[in-house]
């Protein structure tokens, strides 16, 4: 990939469908009359969502004619924002978070082993199309770091081998087990509760252990 | 230790029902058409007595801000916005608010409006929350079904509106005035102030920008009363709050705590202590990237609340409590930031555009020890030009960490650059 430009083909149209639509409506319903611009971050994400996770060009042209918005001020938006995808990605886009407090618990090694197993460098999508690697910052999950997004699902506590399995379910078409990869619940101390103790039993249900 | 009955998140780890009859079991929508035939001006007052202070980083007494809204409309509707963009490296504790815990925000929510006079929230929640908002939403749905919000919200004859808007990747819309920008559909740049937001915030009318927490709390606050919440913690830092334990400690956790424990009583309670003991600790940053670190000399006896914290030249933030054993190399550690407060700079102004790169390419060079000595102080200097040059706190959020390493750690910078220095004149 390195020092060349790439080239990807920009579709000639674009229109929400159906069930787009409905979810437009809700939108735009949410925000008081004159001020529809509001919408124009829903409105493109939507359309990403329709359009295999990334925005071409005629679908920002099409929601700024919808909410009456010059085309540039759609652009604008559409290049600030880091989730807006403006060239084709992967089915699944992994993203990797190694900001301090992944880094601290080993987010290195979570790199290493989506590099190994995808065979792909930061940035790039796998020749089937099916995964595309990313460096993300902070996701907001620090006490179950280190921990990566796919699509919108977060994976936590990873390590080497976790990484891996989550990678190869997906491969294969299933659907593996989002949040804490290490059978604790959610963001409790793994070890066990140290307040809110009552909810032990409520605990040994949700993990399986009752 | 804070005891359970004083908890107000009571669901914070998910174990139980998040979503309507649970938490009316735990006591939400409890007798909130009281709450609010308590009338605006003593909603206000007691909030302020409760010295509740902001828990989104800044720490401005919540009470206060919401008495700047104008008591009279003069025809412009009012909103409370909510600040769900939780984007601050080492901070997830409103995530496990909207998804474990919802109808906390939602009727904080109400009763925060109601007491701003405003007929609708906007909460903005971080992208990348997608399930989180999934849950939210859920919440949302149920209230307005049980009529507790809605065009009648509780019985009360007020009409209250929520709306989540989700962000799409970008910290500095955690910012209240770049927030505002995005949600009305604009890049998230921070606005000049003044005016501010009471006065000119979203639509040009008057708004309050409040941290999720900070809304979350203040149905229980009111229910249980003024004085319980103020006898909680220290004066001026008063109540509970929830602690986000990450980094090289044995059980790294989210945990609601009283205000004002001991960072070393915390860390040993409920994260199981620092990774290889207390003596293997080198540092910690205790309230978010953006605070200066605080070396183990530090952290001894330090508590943890706003002012204990602001004496000893760091901050309570968010309260995300970053830990790092003796096995971290702080420089690099640091500079992890700069590379990040570097990503996220909006461009506006340029101290902040130009100082974060070149912070960032100096601190590359202090980790691989190939700066020379005098540019600790030059990198000093220039962190102390981009502070406070800036139009938002993210030019002060960028040079903060890199000041508390000169202040602490000087001795690491300059012996690593004699190591490089030993290395290449050896090598040759």
């Amino acid at each position: 990939m390195s020092g060349q430009v790439e080239t990807f083909e920009q579709p000639a149209h674009f229109s929400f469908s159906s069930d787009s639509m409905k979810a437009v409506d809700a939108v735009i319903a949410k925000y008081p009359a004159g001020w529809q611009a509001s919408a124009v971050m829903p409105l493109l994400d939507i359309a990403q969502r329709q359009h295999d996770g990334w925005l071409p060009r005629v679908a920002m042209d099409y929601v700024a004619e919808m909410l009456g918005m010059p085309r540039i001020r759609v652009y604008e938006v559409a290049t600030f924002y880091t989730m807006y995808n403006l060239k084709p990605i992967g089915r699944f886009h992994v993203q990797v978070c190694t900001n301090l407090p992944c880094w601290l618990r080993g987010s290195d090694d979570i790199v290493a082993s989506c590099r190994r197993k995808l065979g792909v460098e930061m940035g790039e999508t796998t020749d089937d199309g099916l995964f595309t690697l990313s460096e993300a910052e902070c996701l907001g999950a620090c006490v179950n770091a280190p921990m990566m997004q796919i699509n919108d699902d977060f994976y936590e506590d990873l390590d080497a081998g976790s990484t891996e399995s989550v990678l190869t379910e997906l491969t294969i078409g299933g659907t593996p087990k989002t949040g804490s990869q290490i059978g604790r619940y959610t963001c409790e101390p793994a070890s066990g509760l140290t307040s809110l103790e009552h909810q032990a039993d409520a605990r040994a249900v949700k993990l399986g252990d009752a | 230790m804070l005891a359970d009955k004083d908890r107000i998140f009571t669901n914070l780890y998910g174990l139980e029902d998040p979503f309507l009859a649970g938490a009316k079991k735990r006591g939400d929508w409890d007798g909130t058409k009281k709450i609010l035939g308590l009338g605006r001006e003593e909603i206000v007052t007691r909030i302020k007595a409760s010295g509740l202070r902001g828990r989104g980083g800044a720490g401005f007494s919540t009470g206060m801000k919401w008495s700047f809204m104008p008591k009279q409309s003069d025809g412009r509707p009012h909103y409370l916005v909510i600040n769900a963009d939780e984007g601050e490296p080492g901070t997830c504790k409103d995530r496990e608010i909207m998804r474990h815990d919802p109808h906390k925000l939602i009727e904080g929510a109400l009763v925060a409006s109601f007491a701003m006079g405003a007929n609708a929230a906007y909460c903005y929640v971080r992208g990348e929350f997608y399930r989180e908002t999934e849950a939210l939403q859920r919440a949302v749905d149920e209230a307005y079904d049980a009529g507790l919000i809605g065009d009648d919200a509780c019985g009360s004859g007020y009409k209250f509106d929520f709306y989540i808007h989700r962000g799409m990747g970008a910290y500095i819309c955690g910012e209240e005035t770049a927030l505002i920008e995005s949600l009305e559909g604009k890049k998230g740049q921070p606005r000049l102030k003044p005016p501010f937001p009471a006065n000119v915030g979203l639509y040009g009318t008057p708004t309050t920008v409040n941290n999720v927490e900070s809304i979350a709390v203040a149905p229980e606050i009111l229910r249980r009363g003024a004085d319980w919440f103020a006898g909680l913690g220290r004066p001026n830092n008063t109540g509970t709050k929830l602690f986000i334990i990450s980094g090289h400690v044995n059980q790294p956790c989210t945990v609601e705590e009283e205000m004002g424990i001991p960072l070393k009583e915390l860390l040993e309670k409920h994260a199981g202590g620092v990774r290889g003991g207390w003596d293997n600790l080198l540092a910690v940053i205790p309230g978010g990237a953006s605070v200066p670190v605080l070396p183990k000399k530090l952290c001894e006896n330090v508590l943890m609340d706003f002012d204990s914290l602001r004496e000893v030249q760091s901050g309570l933030g968010t309260a995300a409590v970053m830990v790092m054993d003796k096995s971290t190399d702080i420089v690099r550690a640091i500079t992890r930031l700069s590379a990040f407060y570097k990503h996220e700079s909006c461009g506006q102004c340029t101290p902040c555009r130009e100082g974060t790169g070149w912070m960032w390419r100096m601190m590359k060079k202090m980790a691989a020890g190939t700066a020379h000595v005098d540019e600790i102080d030059m990198l000093e200097e220039v962190t102390r030009q981009i502070e406070g040059h800036t139009i938002c706190a993210l030019g002060d959020a960028a040079a903060w960490p890199i000041q508390g390493l000169i202040r602490h750690f000087r001795p690491e910078l300059e012996k690593r650059i004699a190591e490089a220095k030993a290395g290449t004149s050896q090598a040759a």
